[in-house]
């Protein structure tokens, strides 16, 4: 019975991604993984991922190796605070895209 | 209880996408993250106004991949109600309903709506993430904020009085089910949403989410000043399943070993900067006898 | 079924009939019986409802407010303080455009406490975004609240059905209970635009900013200002549907008419009283001696206060020397609010008849008709200049 010209007028959000854009730009530090040193990378077994665990943003992946979603990565560090084997270095972003160039 | 989630089996399936505005390092991002996992597709949230409300997203996207009601600040419990209502009335029982809120929208203002919820015996979760202030509205004192932490309206002393303790408020309401959680451990978290989940009536989880712009810390140390406040026994892990206590995880690890002075967890945060060493003293003194209770009742079973 | 019965069984009997699927119930006098009915409807088996005795009148709208975002037809009332203690969640659910119906019985507003009739309440809440009726008998309470869930749920606004407390709630009158199976053909199930659904999940009443922003798909989707702006558009498109919906729901019941204003012996007057409520039925009364006495008088009863019927009111008052505006409410320190409204309304009229306003009956001070006579006699003499200022009826200095 509702009148669909009336219907429907109201804060209505849909699901998606970044909703405040690419959180990967307020990054000072960009968290690096040496696979050399990752033990799922290094011993090629599903193990670890505490990265994964404790990401806030969900941004990590549980894959041989992890990798890291650098469009979304806030950098907060806290991966590279959780790695049992301090497989992850936190490199300053304006050296790294100073290379990149 | 039984902790059978590991890191390996934790589901995959995200329902919080990046790109939300949640602080980097977020203490709740990472419960919110897992929380949903635990709770599944298969359900309704209710959210009144907090971080979480600018963590899920500005109109019209939104960060959550699960139906959301956004709710005034004091009607949390009650809209809870609502939707257990309809859900009713419409013959739809399979679907969980849980609410997220903050400990100002738990211990304070929604205090009253969360209560008469819990009476009425509605049937759902209902998850407290602790950041031990107003974090939202940039960082005033709450009822759950520790004594002693400087915040912008107890800007010189410290909060004078001390934590409402929520958990043992809600325990009185009879409910089948109180457990506390932290963000240095998720996956017991996850667990005791999962247990939530099987028991009938109100269910009550409470979370510390460290907060590092908040508590004054560097974003890095999120999860390991979560670590710190269980190891000191500052913030205990258990849960209160139908009427019995019993420690879990690391806090239930802690029984009958000494543990960290509460000064460690003190020092990493710059809220404490008032307290001083009396003070510290009085908090050692008062977390020691917590603990001699546990000793005195895990022997007691 | 003709029954004898109280007003707040009428409206009890109301919502009832049109199957409301959540109740959320506080207690508050004078609106208490209507839900002390309701439970008894609901315990005894007779209508099924999820009863939910909240704890207190912002949970009662929280209530309603999320069991209509999940899909059901919900239902609750309240009075006075109770109305005012909601205020944040009247607004909330006008905004999210929720079809709720709430009956507001009409008590004065404290300090000092008064449990007595006038309108200060729900007149407090006419800028909230809700549909605001006035019943003026007990027929008029329960044919409304059937009404007003169709309309409802037709606009998705939220709709108060308000009636004088005591005067009309607990007081026992004659009416006609509708047939189930026309209520039934009036009004089929809530079909809600959008339920909270885990199978197509949305996230209601977020964050607004305050410009308008891009959804999912890339297309600009509505902002606060733009979700506020149909609210309003929505309230005065609102009247036509009113005026089918009343024209339908006589077709089937035989009765109705008039859902903006009710005039009586209007058409010719020189002189009208225009007021809310019951009090237009006594002041009818007053009206058939004045006529008596061979002063050409009549009266405007005003069912629909929000949206504003201005051209109902236009039509039926602007032919008249004088309009005399009786309110049982008042905006402090400045006059009526029906007044002010009423005036608003006829100032663009080609002829334009002078105005005066009356205050009476607050707190349930007794309204006399010896007192509306004389008030009424002397208003026809009153001129222009001397009639904006509101005088008050009953006062006892």
């Amino acid at each position: 019975m509702s009148d669909a010209t009336f219907a429907c007028k109201k804060s209505h959000s849909e699901p998606g991604p970044g909703d405040a854009g690419k959180t990967g730009s307020w990054r000072v530090l960009r968290p690096i993984i040496d696979v050399t040193v990752c033990i799922p990378a290094k011993t090629n077994k599903m193990a670890c991922f505490n990265c994964w665990l404790y990401c806030p943003d969900g941004v990590i992946t549980r894959t041989i190796p992890p990798t890291i979603n650098y469009d979304y990565c806030k950098g907060c560090e806290i991966c590279a605070e959780e790695c049992p084997v301090d497989a992850i270095q936190m490199v300053e972003e304006t050296k790294l895209i100073k290379k990149e160039k | 209880m039984s902790a059978n989630t590991t890191i390996l089996n934790l589901p995959e399936d995200e329902l919080v996408h990046p790109g939300n505005r949640a602080c980097a390092g977020c203490g709740l991002s990472i419960l919110y993250r897992v929380g949903l996992k635990a709770l599944g597709r298969n359900t309704i949230l209710v959210v009144p106004p907090s971080c979480l409300t600018v963590l899920q997203g500005l109109y019209p996207i939104a960060a959550t991949q699960l139906p959301c009601l956004n709710v005034t600040f004091a009607s949390t419990g009650a809209a809870t109600s609502g939707i257990i209502g309809a859900l009713k009335a419409q013959g739809k029982t399979d679907i969980t309903v849980a609410a997220w809120a903050g400990d100002g929208g738990t211990a304070d203002i929604g205090i009253q709506s969360l209560s008469g919820a819990c009476e009425r015996g509605e049937n759902f979760i209902f998850i407290c993430y602790d950041n031990e202030a107003y974090m939202n509205t940039g960082v005033q004192r709450s009822g759950t904020t520790p004594q002693g932490v400087i915040t912008t309206t107890t800007p010189i002393s410290g909060k004078l009085q001390q934590k409402k303790d929520v958990p043992a408020i809600m325990a009185a309401h009879n409910l089948n089910y109180v457990a506390t959680g932290s963000a240095a451990y998720p996956l017991d978290v996850y667990d005791k949403i999962v247990k939530a989940k099987t028991i009938s009536g109100p269910k009550y989880i409470h979370l510390q989410t460290p907060c590092p712009a908040g508590w004054g810390f560097d974003p890095r140390y999120a999860v390991k000043i979560g670590r710190l406040a269980v190891e000191t026994g500052l913030f205990d892990l258990y849960e209160i399943d139908h009427g019995t206590f019993r420690l879990t995880g690391a806090s239930l690890k802690l029984l009958g070993k000494t543990r960290r002075p509460v000064s460690a967890y003190f020092e990493t945060q710059s809220r404490f900067r008032a307290l001083s060493e009396t003070q510290i003293a009085a908090i050692q003194t008062q977390t020691d006898e917590k603990w001699a209770e546990y000793e005195r009742k895990m022997a007691a079973e | 079924m003709h029954v004898i019965e109280s007003g707040n069984v009428a409206a009890a009997n109301g919502v009832k009939l049109a199957r409301a699927q959540v109740i959320a119930a506080y207690p508050i006098t004078p609106q208490t019986p209507l839900t002390e009915k309701l439970s008894e409807f609901v315990d005894g088996g007779e209508m099924k409802a999820e009863y939910i005795p909240v704890e207190s009148e912002h949970s009662a709208l929280a209530v309603c407010i999320a069991a209509s975002s999940a899909g059901a037809r919900a239902f609750t009332a309240t009075s006075a303080n109770g109305l005012l203690y909601m205020v944040e969640q009247i607004h909330w659910a006008a905004g999210a455009r929720l079809p709720i119906v709430m009956c507001v019985v009409n008590r004065g507003i404290g300090a000092p406490w008064t449990v007595w009739n006038d309108h200060q309440d729900s007149i407090s809440q006419r800028d909230a975004g809700w549909i605001q009726m006035y019943a003026c008998d007990h027929q008029q309470i329960i044919d409304t609240v059937i009404k007003a869930f169709f309309l409802a749920e037709t606009v998705s606004i939220p709709v108060m059905v308000c009636y004088d407390g005591y005067l009309l709630s607990h007081t026992y009158m004659p009416f006609d209970v509708p047939e189930v199976a026309k209520v039934d053909e009036f009004l089929p199930p809530f079909t809600p635009s959008y339920a909270l659904d885990p199978g197509n999940p949305a996230n209601l009443n977020t964050v607004t900013l305050p410009d308008i922003r891009p959804d999912v798909r890339g297309n600009m989707a509505p902002g606060y200002m733009e979700i506020r702006h149909n609210l309003h558009v929505d309230l005065r498109r609102a009247m036509e549907k009113i005026a089918e919906i009343d024209a339908r729901f006589q077709k089937i019941f035989g009765r109705g008419g008039n859902p903006f204003v009710e005039p009586y012996r209007s058409e010719d007057a020189d002189f009208i009283a225009v007021c809310l409520g019951s009090l237009s039925y006594q002041l009818r009364d007053v009206v058939d001696l004045l006529r008596e006495e061979g002063l050409k008088v009549g009266v405007v009863g005003v069912r629909l206060y929000r949206p504003f019927p201005d051209q109902a009111v236009i039509d039926t008052l602007s032919n008249a020397k004088g309009i005399i505006v009786f309110e049982k409410a008042l905006s402090y320190g400045n006059q009526g609010a029906l007044f002010a409204d009423i005036k608003a309304a006829l100032y663009h009229s080609p002829q334009r008849p002078f105005a005066a306003n009356y205050i009476l009956g607050l707190g349930g001070r007794e309204i006399k008709t010896e007192d509306l006579l004389k008030t009424f006699r002397d208003a026809c003499n009153l001129n222009d200049a001397e009639s904006d200022t509101p005088k008050w009826i009953g006062l006892k200095l």
